[in-house]
Parts: structure tokens; C-alpha cells; sequence
């Protein structure tokens, strides 16, 4: 029981060409930037949109494969968009049962599995409103709700949280986490927001251009990123180069000392707030220190964080009083010193 | 709303013209009540004929606009959804009798469906059925004129709903025939009832196709308007008192159904 599926798909600019696997209880989480198509690969999974080759495996049973497409109604799934798009002429409850009364489920029948879901997701007693009556968050609780009822095998998450606002997002990604380790059916979950996919899945596959770029546990995309897109997702500067012991020569030019021994082709990241801004050259003991111009500064909470363009590109968190202090502003000339334990190095 | 109601105030290029069309629209329905001979209207009203012309017009347009739901709505359907590649010559095609004269019209199914006409003779001969000159043929020649307004109106309520909300219902299990019973028509309600009105009123306003293919028969195809067109060359007071009868009813229909579908829609 689980999902194996090669997908290949040309839309236009998009040449989507992507195999994933998700075993039963798995939450597999698709990360990549807008267009990169995750959500083409969704639609396919779904049946909403043939593929031009490859093929589906749910369960053991085909989906798709050359000549054969089982189409959507006929496929046991659940699919939670980006909006909630609950069905505005129909009452929450009617919502929720609508996937049993499609299946042949009698009315009395899903009303009451229907109900029983509401509670589960928090909506008790709310079934007989409008959807308009429905707040973002609980919107979205009755769509999971609405894709879980009828047990699917394959549960679809397009952007599932990227509507909703910060805090209600904070409270639903906590529920929806707990509704995916009860679901014994295999999820992918389509996401460009690293936080969702850090929180709520088992394993990570990066999808950039229409192809995987990185594959892992959230912690392994987190520590060891592969790609900028990646690296700049979860915070990291990410630096190729050649490993020549305890030093790494950036490709880009630039030296970095490390604390490992590096060999051969490396990554060297370094995490924003492992770097340290002065207006003069530092004394004593950070190994890497470069002379850098501040290109951009954002303000990100309490700390502002800056892009810095020199010999070493890196990105700088330094907090507001700081940034305040040193009198920073885009253009400043600024050395950047980074400690040479401070720096990951692992094989490219 | 209150934005517009707050917002800046009309130019007087676009006041001056906006203002004389008002007026150009409303005079002649002010002038038609002014010269309305009230005193007559309960003997112009109860005259043989009229309550016969009345009932004839609201059962045929009534008709029309049924048979126009059931062909139209399925229609509007392919045209805005299918990817079919002539749909764009279809589309064209079916809007042809939107700028038609109505007139032609009514030659045009005379011929088709006339006793020699192609379908027409074919009746004839197997079933012993003709069409022109009788009320079937007042549906026909309404439906044949007032359809596109009902196919435009549903089409454009189609594409302006989500069509997301089909993917979802298709991902429930609901396969496309009960995807559009429970999903599409539901949505699109209310297009369907503004292009229902829309067509109700341009049949019961219909002349020129009537008149040509089922002729001027009191009580079998003489509708309102042509009973109107009649009156008006002998006795020009009970052309007026017909007309008024015939504005009374338009607005009505408008008012009442404007209240209970298109509010609602609005609200919703």
C-alpha cells in the first residue's frame, strides 16, 4: 500500500519530469519555488490532468500508465487547495458529506460521518452554516475534513496553509499534523513554505524547474542544502567550492577556512547569524574575515538582515540595535567575519 | 456601494449626454401613461380579444423560455466549457439570430419548416403535423429569437464561475454529468435566471419572426404585440391600453424576479 509515481508532463515552459515515492503513513512534502510544477504533479496525482508519459501506482492499482487513465471521480483521494473552495450552496455538513453521497453513502448515513468529522476537526455544531459563515481557518479545517471522510487512499495538499494568516496558519499547522499521523493513507503535501514542510513531513523532495534537485529528511534539507534556492529558504548562505584541507576555494572566488578537513568537490554554508559586521578590519580570533558592501537590509522581527555583495556573497543577521548602532545602511562598507567552526562543509 | 455613492462627481461632458439618454429612454413609456385614457381602461381591458391575446403571449413566452432553458443551458455548457475546436464558429452561429432582423427570421424557419420547407414537408407527409400558423409555431419562432439571449448570459455566468470548484467535486467522486447537476447549475443560478428573464421578455415582446411564420390569428398566434400592431390602425386608444397592459407586465416580471433571484444572488 502506498504511491509510486513517474510523472512526466510539458505544459508550455514547464517540462515537469519528477519520480516520487510515498509509503502508507508517509507525509511527503514538495518543495520549490512558483512554477517549479508541484502543482501540475498534484493534478496529475489527482486525474484532473493526464500525463504525457510516465504513470501511477496507488495501493497496487493503476492509475496511470501508457493508454490507461483512471479519471478523478474514480480515484480514491482526498485534494485540499489553496483556497478552502467549499461548495457555497451547501451547508458545511452537506460539504463534508458530499464525497460519501458522490459514492453511493445514504443521506442519514453521511450526515452522521459527516458530523463526526466536524468534531474531529473542531467545526462541532457548526455544520448547518453557509461556508461564508466560516472563518479562513475553520474553512480550511472543514475542506481537511471534507478530503478525509471517505478514507482515501492518497491525500493531496496543495498550499494547504498559504491562504490563511499568520496565527490561524500557526494553529492549523498544528491540527493538520496531528490529522496526518492518524491518517494510515500515504500524503504528498505541496508546499513552497519550508516551515510546512519542516513541520509536517517525514521526508522532503526538492523540485526546481520541473525537476528534483534535492531529496531528504527535513533535517538533512535544513543542515545540508544543495541548491541557493534551497539554501536561502532555510536561511543559509551557500557557498561551492573546492575543499583544500582546512580551507575551501568558493567558486565564485574568495577563500573560506574551515574547521574540517575538506576534500574535492564541497559546499560551505553559513548560517546568517554566524556572521558578525564591523566598520574596521576585526583583531585576534575569527579565521574569515572579508571586506563587504551592504546590498540590502530587511528588517525580520527583531533582527535585520543583511544581503552583502564582495568577494564572499553572504547573508548577515544582525539585530535592529546593532544594525542601528554601526550605522549601517545599504551601500555601507562593512567586514564580514565568520568563525571557522561556524562554517558546515559536506560533499556536493 | 458607498464608494460610488462617496465618489467623485460626474463630468459634465459625460452628465449632459448620460442625463438626455435617461430621458430618451424614458420619455416615450411617460408619454405613452399620459395619454392613456384611464377613463377606458376597464372596457379596453375586458374587450373580446384582449384577455385572449394576453393569456396566448405569457403561455407561449412562458413556453419559450422552457424550451430555451432545456436546450440553451446544456448549449451554453459546451460553449464555455468543452475544448471542442469549432467552437468559436458554433458560438457565432448561434448568436446569428441576436442581430438577425426578426423577420428574417420568421422567412427563414417559414422556409424549413413551411410545407414545402426541407423538415417542414417531411412532418407533413409522415405525421400529418404542420407547424406555421399555429401556436407551436408562436413557441418556435419565440424561442428562435429570445435562445441566444438565455445561451449568452448562461455562458458568461459559466465562465465567470470557478471552475475550480468542478476539480474539487471531481476529486469527491463525482463524475461530470453529477458534477454539473449538483455542482455547475447550482453555482451559475443565478446567470440562469437573469438570462431566463432576459429571454421571457424579448419572446414576449416578439413581433417580426412571429407575424412572418405563424401569422396573425386571434386566439391560435395573435400575441400581445401584434394585437397591438392591429389596434393601433383602427382604434389608436386600444393600441395604447394594450401597450400599457403590456408595460405593466414587463416591469412586474422584472421587479418580482429581480427581488427574489437576483437579490439573493447578491447576497449570497
Amino acid at each position: 500500500m502506498s504511491l509510486h509515481a513517474s510523472v512526466a508532463v510539458r505544459r508550455g515552459t514547464l517540462d515537469l519530469r519528477l519520480d516520487v515515492e510515498v509509503a502508507d503513513g508517509e507525509v511527503l512534502a514538495v518543495l520549490g519555488p512558483n512554477g517549479a510544477g508541484k502543482s501540475t504533479l498534484l493534478r496529475v496525482l489527482a486525474g484532473l490532468l493526464p500525463p504525457d508519459g510516465g504513470g501511477v501506482v496507488v495501493d497496487g492499482a493503476t492509475w496511470d500508465c501508457d493508454g490507461v487513465h483512471l479519471a478523478a471521480h474514480r480515484r480514491s483521494l482526498g485534494m485540499v487547495f489553496q483556497d478552502a473552495l467549499l461548495f457555497p450552496h451547501l451547508s458545511v455538513a452537506d460539504n463534508v458529506g458530499f464525497g460519501l453521497r458522490t459514492r453511493g453513502t445514504a443521506k442519514a448515513a453521511a450526515r452522521a460521518a459527516a458530523a463526526a468529522w466536524l468534531a474531529r476537526v473542531g467545526l462541532e455544531g457548526m455544520g448547518a452554516r453557509r461556508p461564508g459563515e466560516l472563518s479562513g481557518g475553520q474553512a480550511q479545517r472543514a475542506a481537511l475534513a471534507r478530503a478525509l471522510v471517505g478514507e482515501p487512499a492518497l491525500l493531496l495538499l496543495d498550499e494547504p496553509l498559504s491562504a490563511l494568516d499568520a496565527r490561524t496558519r500557526l494553529a492549523v499547522r498544528a491540527e493538520l499534523r496531528r490529522h496526518l499521523a492518524d491518517f494510515r493513507g500515504s500524503t504528498v503535501l505541496v508546499t513552497h513554505d519550508p516551515v510546512d514542510a519542516m513541520a509536517l513531513a517525514d521526508r522532503v523532495v526538492v523540485v526546481e524547474d520541473g525537476r528534483l534537485v534535492q531529496e531528504g529528511t527535513p533535517e538533512e534539507i535544513a543542515r545540508r542544502p544543495r541548491t541557493d534556492y534551497v539554501a536561502r529558504l532555510v536561511g543559509l548562505s551557500l557557498l561551492p567550492g573546492t575543499g583544500e584541507g582546512r580551507t575551501v576555494r568558493v567558486d565564485g572566488g574568495g577563500v573560506v577556512a574551515v574547521a574540517e578537513e575538506a576534500v574535492g568537490a564541497v559546499f560551505a554554508a553559513v548560517r546568517p547569524e554566524s556572521v558578525a559586521l564591523y566598520l574596521s578590519r576585526p583583531e585576534g580570533s575569527p579565521r574569515n574575515v572579508w571586506r563587504a558592501t551592504v546590498a540590502g537590509a530587511t528588517p525580520h522581527g527583531g533582527t535585520v538582515r543583511c544581503d552583502l555583495a564582495g568577494e564572499v556573497p553572504l547573508v548577515a543577521d544582525v539585530t535592529a540595535t546593532a544594525f542601528a548602532e554601526l550605522g549601517l545602511t545599504v551601500g555601507a562598507q562593512v567586514w564580514a567575519a565568520v568563525k571557522a567552526s561556524e562554517v558546515a562543509v559536506y560533499a556536493r | 456601494m458607498s464608494r460610488s455613492r462617496e465618489g467623485a462627481p460626474v463630468p459634465a461632458p459625460l452628465l449632459v449626454p448620460a442625463a438626455i439618454g435617461v430621458l430618451f429612454l424614458t420619455l416615450p413609456l411617460l408619454g405613452l401613461l399620459v395619454r392613456t385614457p384611464w377613463s377606458q381602461l376597464g372596457a379596453q381591458l375586458t374587450a373580446p380579444g384582449v384577455g385572449q391575446a394576453l393569456r396566448l403571449s405569457l403561455v407561449s413566452a412562458t413556453l419559450a423560455t422552457g424550451l430555451s432553458l432545456l436546450l440553451g443551458v446544456p448549449l451554453a455548457w459546451v460553449l464555455a466549457r468543452s475544448r471542442a475546436r469549432g467552437r468559436t464558429v458554433l458560438r457565432a452561429l448561434v448568436t446569428v439570430p441576436l442581430v438577425l432582423p426578426p423577420v428574417v427570421g420568421g422567412v427563414a424557419l417559414f422556409l424549413v419548416l413551411g410545407r414545402q420547407g426541407v423538415v417542414g414537408s417531411w412532418l407533413d407527409d409522415a405525421f400529418g403535423i404542420t407547424i406555421p400558423f399555429t401556436t407551436t409555431a408562436v413557441v418556435i419562432a419565440e424561442t428562435f429569437v429570445a435562445m441566444p439571449f438565455l445561451v449568452i448570459s448562461v455562458e458568461g455566468a459559466l465562465r465567470a464561475a470557478d471552475a475550480r470548484f468542478e476539480d474539487v467535486a471531481a476529486t469527491l467522486g463525482a463524475g461530470r454529468w453529477t458534477t454539473f447537476r449538483s455542482v455547475t447549475l447550482p453555482l451559475v443560478a443565478p446567470g440562469i435566471a437573469a438570462g431566463a428573464v432576459l429571454c421571457w421578455a424579448r419572446a414576449l415582446g416578439e413581433f417580426g419572426a412571429t407575424i412572418t411564420f405563424a401569422g396573425n390569428f386571434p386566439g391560435t398566434t395573435q400575441t400581445m404585440p401584434l394585437a397591438v400592431y392591429l389596434a393601433l390602425q383602427r382604434d389608436p386608444d386600444a393600441a395604447i391600453v394594450l401597450s400599457v397592459l403590456l408595460l405593466g407586465v414587463s416591469l412586474a416580471t422584472l421587479l418580482l424576479l429581480r427581488d427574489r433571484w437576483l437579490g439573493r444572488a447578491g447576497a449570497a
